[in-house]
């Protein structure tokens, strides 16, 4: 049933640091993660046999910026709404039926508030649906907009990853900026007696890493467990969309996948501390640096590893990163190809020809140069490396073309493309003997709205007093 | 004399975060990683010329504990920024394959 109470938890809460470990102590922690994305898909029969073993906890990775900022930015999920659901069936009905927590981290692709709520629906819909009944966390990860401001003038964020100081200018700018929470707001929402935990933008093994300690196990396995889960099967071979077993104990942590074809080896699991890091040894995270160079990878059977002697170092100062995106135009795209050798052997000019044509046309109805950016991305010789392919003059025997205009408004582009797909399609060049045409286009109609553009602006860190005060924890009895 | 695609067990590269790329090379058996590092060729100063940056911009970090190099360096654009041409950084390993490792 959807329902009833909701209720808004009251930041009352005394100022913390970095929680070290919470609540009562036991042996061990056993957490299935079902795959490295809610949405990816995994077999039921791996989730069964996971269940069969009685985790404590199950979950998965709702999201990440890899994708691009798009999404964040326009508020959408990179996985199907359909994909999703299903997941999020199968999950619900496992952890509601065995009486666990379920936790969801970077709900809906970028764990903005309309990702949060996307799920969050899916997840009454579902309730409704199979008569489910739980209590519910939504976790918020959008700041406001003016404590964010206030926070920067207070000199509480720094750059990450070389860019320049955040300025007020580029937070009003943003179309949407989340802060990526560590486990103590999901501890809290364990702690207030959720079954379903949904958060927005999460560190991503922070869930897990909650639930760890929460039980009194150390942070350093219990983070590096979260390191293992938030992908799902991923630091197993053969690598495919499918459902992991982790069980964590104070020395270390064991890796096993659930479906009979996959297994963890010692290198595999290795191989996973490099995934999406700068360093495969340091590992920041908010409150602390989690180090493994000092790891052990042994095999306790031949699907099964265990992990010991990672470290953790607490931070002075808890940090959370910020990510935020701004408007960066609407696109229009064209594909299109030539297997013409003459056109070949003189692509670069005849495409700085083509510039000029179109900087011409478009400029005679009003789109001058300043209001869009006209590409042409020539696949065959450097469109996958730009400026660091070592081949591009290499002559290949056909070339594939993404025309590409970015403009001001969705018309612009979507004109400065046409002047620019007709032209390429038309234009005369020296020695030419096509003289019909000298592009395939294989779709009509040719010419692709794409939407809006985003662009990364925000990839900042910001301290915290209290690792929860920008993360507000909602409850309702679903 | 071998290349990177001849020994290597993983040769790959991917986003670490939107503004940076993070290249591996791994391989199967500690003794072979260890002639390889002594080889001196994987460095900070292979990945500057492969990729167009100045060494001082390469992270450059030997794992032992995975018979692993990983290399971390700035992107040309921003992952998705208008011109990328690779929003998830995984195809940008390539000019490592052909690199010889006098081993």
């Amino acid at each position: 049933m959807a329902s009833g109470r909701t209720e808004r938890r009251a930041r009352a809460c005394p100022p913390c640091g970095p929680v070290r470990s919470w609540g009562r102590r036991v042996n061990e922690v056993r957490l299935l993660s079902t795959s490295a994305i809610l949405g990816y898909g995994f077999p039921e029969a791996s989730l069964e046999a996971g269940m069969a073993r009685r985790p404590h906890m199950i979950g998965v990775d709702g999201g990440s910026v890899d994708p691009g900022p798009y999404y964040l930015g326009a508020g959408k999920p990179f996985c199907s709404v359909m994909a999703i659901r299903r997941d999020l069936r199968l999950m619900l009905r496992a952890a509601v039926g065995a009486g666990i927590p379920l936790v969801i981290g970077t709900s809906g692709g970028s764990g903005g508030a309309p990702h949060l709520e996307l799920v969050a629906g899916l997840a009454r819909e579902i309730a409704r649906e199979e008569g489910l009944r739980f209590r519910m966390a939504l976790i918020g990860a959008e700041p406001e907009r003016a404590d964010l401001l206030a926070r920067l003038a207070a000199g509480r964020v720094r750059p990450l990853a070389g860019l320049p100081p955040l300025d007020a200018g580029t937070v009003e700018r943003a179309a949407r900026i989340v802060g990526m929470m560590g486990p103590e707001p999901f501890a809290e929402a364990m702690a207030g007696g959720a079954q379903v935990i949904l958060a927005g933008r999460s560190s991503d093994p922070a869930p897990w890493a909650a639930m760890c300690l929460r039980a009194g196990l150390p942070p350093a396995p219990a983070w590096y467990a979260g390191k293992m889960l938030e992908c799902g099967a991923t630091p197993s071979i053969p690598k495919g969309h499918d459902c992991l077993f982790v069980t964590v104990r104070d020395d270390g942590v064991e890796c096993e996948p659930l479906n009979p074809i996959r297994r963890c080896t010692p290198l595999s699991v290795a191989n996973h501390s490099l995934h999406e890091n700068a360093s495969p040894i340091h590992h920041v995270e908010p409150g602390g640096l989690l180090d493994t160079a000092a790891c052990r990878f042994d095999a306790v059977s031949d699907r099964a590893v265990r992990i010991s002697g990672m470290t953790w170092t607490p931070a002075a100062q808890y940090t959370v990163k910020l990510e935020g995106v701004e408007l960066a135009g609407y696109r229009t795209i064209c594909v299109c190809g030539t297997r013409d050798p003459l056109l070949i052997g003189r692509i670069d000019t005849f495409l700085e020809e083509i510039r000029g044509i179109v900087a011409e046309k478009a400029a005679a109805f009003g789109a001058t140069p300043e209001r869009y950016r006209l590409a042409f991305r020539v696949y065959g010789r450097d469109g996958v490396m730009g400026e660091r392919e070592p081949l591009r003059d290499t002559t290949p025997h056909e070339l594939g073309f993404v025309i590409e205009a970015v403009g001001e408004t969705q018309e612009i582009a979507t004109a400065v493309l046409g002047i620019a797909r007709t032209n390429m399609l038309h234009t005369d060049f020296p020695g030419r003997l096509c003289r019909e045409g000298n592009m395939a286009f294989p779709f009509s109609p040719s010419d692709i709205e794409v939407g809006a553009v985003y662009r990364f602006s925000i990839y900042h860190v910001l301290e915290l007093d209290d690792p929860r005060e920008i993360f507000p924890i909602t409850y309702e009895e679903v | 004399m071998p290349r990177i695609r001849d020994i290597a067990k993983v040769c790959k590269s991917k986003n670490a975060g939107p503004f940076e790329l993070t290249v591996d090379v791994v391989f199967d058996s500690p003794a072979l990683y260890e002639r390889v590092k002594a080889s001196g060729v994987l460095g900070p100063d292979l990945f500057a010329r492969l990729y167009g940056v100045s060494a001082n911009q390469v992270l450059f970090t030997p794992y032992d504990a995975a018979s692993a190099f990983k290399a971390t360096f700035p992107r040309l654009l921003p992952s998705g920024e208008v011109g990328d041409t690779d929003v998830y950084g995984c195809q940008q390993h390539a000019p490592l394959l052909d690199v010889e490792i006098p081993v």
